[in-house]
């Protein structure tokens, strides 16, 4: 029902269109910091415990890069950044569009004329879809070069072999699969809040509960849709 | 002219209207009064359908309101100026942007037309210079008057104020009184303004209608309201001190 609404024609296209560049801004440009950070982190950790894990042993060096790109291109890239986001992205939409509706200010779109559902959530979706799969391949560069990072200034293995690990058979198909993975996040983890916030009723305290519940959902159906999509594609 | 027949709501087991009919007159000022929690916000909303009425039928211009599909009643929803009782402003918009809002959805002005509306209006509501303020710099009162600012802006054939001059001062109290009654002769609008203030009634009250717990008690025009013998009228007219020593003297 919500979601015909949201995606019921436009009243005036431009309106939209500025709509969804702001959006791209706030939800794209605003993640930027974050999601750097948490590649960073993840790619320098991952290629530690791994070269820590096979030191010493028969499996050859090159493994660390092998498992570092991997691991980071097709799962914690596109997930765990979808999780990061569905907390950070996820409660402020919550929040937002659930303080409008407590302060009648969606009654008042709806009073207007104004399709409030299109008004409010269909520019949230679009930017996120838009703009996700942008950040999760500026994660996964992150990522692998942290790991590269480690692989200089740990010691704990060599740059040149690390270098031959992350292009030791590469399959383009990864990052596609990370990428369509990405799409159905984005999606999850901007409808399921704009939904709770659009039918919180009552007050403050509501806004406050139902933000967190638009987190927990949607994180576990990011899980969800990782799960289904990892045995659709994978398999 | 906008119609109400037979209404009724309830909310859960709370019936908070019950069989209300009133028939609300083009270019007149129609007044709900009432105590609070009679029922006059509820009334307003179902009226122009944020309630869905349990019963009975809302009628604007003589069409069936509550018969029509989404696409007519966004017709009918541009036409309607909607001031709510808590403002209701867009709180992420300046107040400019906030007056500007439907007429940046819905008409085919050009920016400089619509600013010059906006500041219209916001002279009209004694907020003159006010734009680029947001409304967590606005007080309580100022709020109210950009709320009426936004809905007017759209010079709407139908106009509802809830409470637009309580807590305002009685010198802008009855500015507001004026625009609402000058705007609606003006445009022939009409206009369904909800107030406890008896002030505004005997000023502006071309069409009064008195609420008690969610029935309609009484209607007539301002010359016969002080005249009434309905004992609830009379103690919620006469509640007033001050009206009760300008009498006895
Ligand atoms: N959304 C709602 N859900 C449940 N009950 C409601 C709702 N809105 C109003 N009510 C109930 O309806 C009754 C009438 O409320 P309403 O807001 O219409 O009063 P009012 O006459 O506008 O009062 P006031 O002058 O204080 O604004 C109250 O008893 C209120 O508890
Ligand atoms: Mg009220």
């Amino acid at each position: 029902m919500l979601l015909g609404k949201v995606f019921s024609k436009p009243e005036k296209g431009s309106i939209y269109w500025n709509l969804i560049i702001e959006e791209i801004y706030a939800l794209g440009i605003g993640s930027l910091g974050i999601t750097a950070i948490i590649s960073l982190f993840m790619g320098a950790v991952i290629t530690i415990q791994t070269a820590a894990n096979i030191e010493g042993s028969w499996v050859p060096a090159y493994t660390v890069g092998y498992t570092t790109r991997e691991a980071v291109i097709k799962e914690f890239s596109p997930t765990i950044i979808a999780l990061i986001l569905a907390g950070k992205v996820g409660s402020n939409i919550a929040s937002k569009i659930g303080s409008m509706r407590v302060t009648e200010q969606i009654d008042a779109l709806v009073i207007m004329g104004v399709n409030a559902p299109g008004y409010l959530i269909f520019p949230k979706i679009v930017a996120a879809v838009f703009i996700n799969p942008f950040l999760v391949v500026i994660s996964m560069f992150l990522g692998v070069g942290a790991g590269y990072l480690v692989s200089i200034y740990s010691g704990l293995l060599d740059p040149s072999e690390y270098i031959y690990g992350i292009t030791y058979d590469f399959i383009p198909f990864s990052v596609t699969y990370a990428l369509i993975k990405t799409v159905f996040f984005a999606f999850a983890i901007t409808s399921i809040p704009a939904y709770h916030g659009y039918y919180t009723s009552g007050g403050a305290l509501e806004v406050g509960k139902s933000s967190t519940e638009a987190v927990v959902y949607s994180s576990i159906v990011v899980l969800l849709i990782n799960y289904i999509l990892t045995q659709l594609l994978l398999i | 002219m906008i119609e109400i027949k037979n209404i009724e709501k309830s909310f859960g087991s709370n019936t908070v209207l019950k069989d209300i009919s009133c028939v609300f007159e083009k270019g007149k000022t129609n007044l709900l009064i009432g105590a609070s929690g009679s029922g006059k916000t509820t009334i307003t909303k179902c009226i122009v359908g944020l309630h869905e009425v349990d019963k009975g039928a809302v009628l604007f211009s003589g069409e069936n309101f509550s018969e029509m599909n989404q696409k007519q009643r966004k017709e009918i929803r541009k036409q309607i100026g909607f001031m709510f009782q808590g403002s209701a402003l867009f709180d992420s918009m300046s107040v400019e942007e906030n007056v500007k809002f439907p007429m940046v959805m819905f008409s085919k002005k050009t920016s400089k037309e619509m600013l010059d509306r906006v500041n219209y209006c916001l002279e009209r509501v004694g907020m003159p210079n006010t734009n680029k303020l947001f409304p967590s710099e606005l007080s309580g009162g100022m709020k109210k008057r950009v709320g009426i600012a936004r809905a007017i802006a759209m010079n709407p054939k139908y106009l509802f104020c809830d409470e637009p001059n309580s807590g305002l001062d009685p010198q802008t109290s009855i500015l507001i009184d004026d625009l609402i009654n000058s705007i609606t002769v003006e445009f022939d609008m009409t206009t369904i303004v909800v107030t406890h203030d008896m002030n505004s009634v005997l000023e502006i009250g071309d069409k009064v209608f008195f609420l008690y717990k969610g029935e309609k008690y009484w209607e007539g025009d301002r010359h016969d309201i002080l005249k009434t013998e309905n004992e609830e009228l009379k103690n919620f007219i006469f509640a007033s001190k001050f009206i009760q020593k300008l009498l006895n003297n």
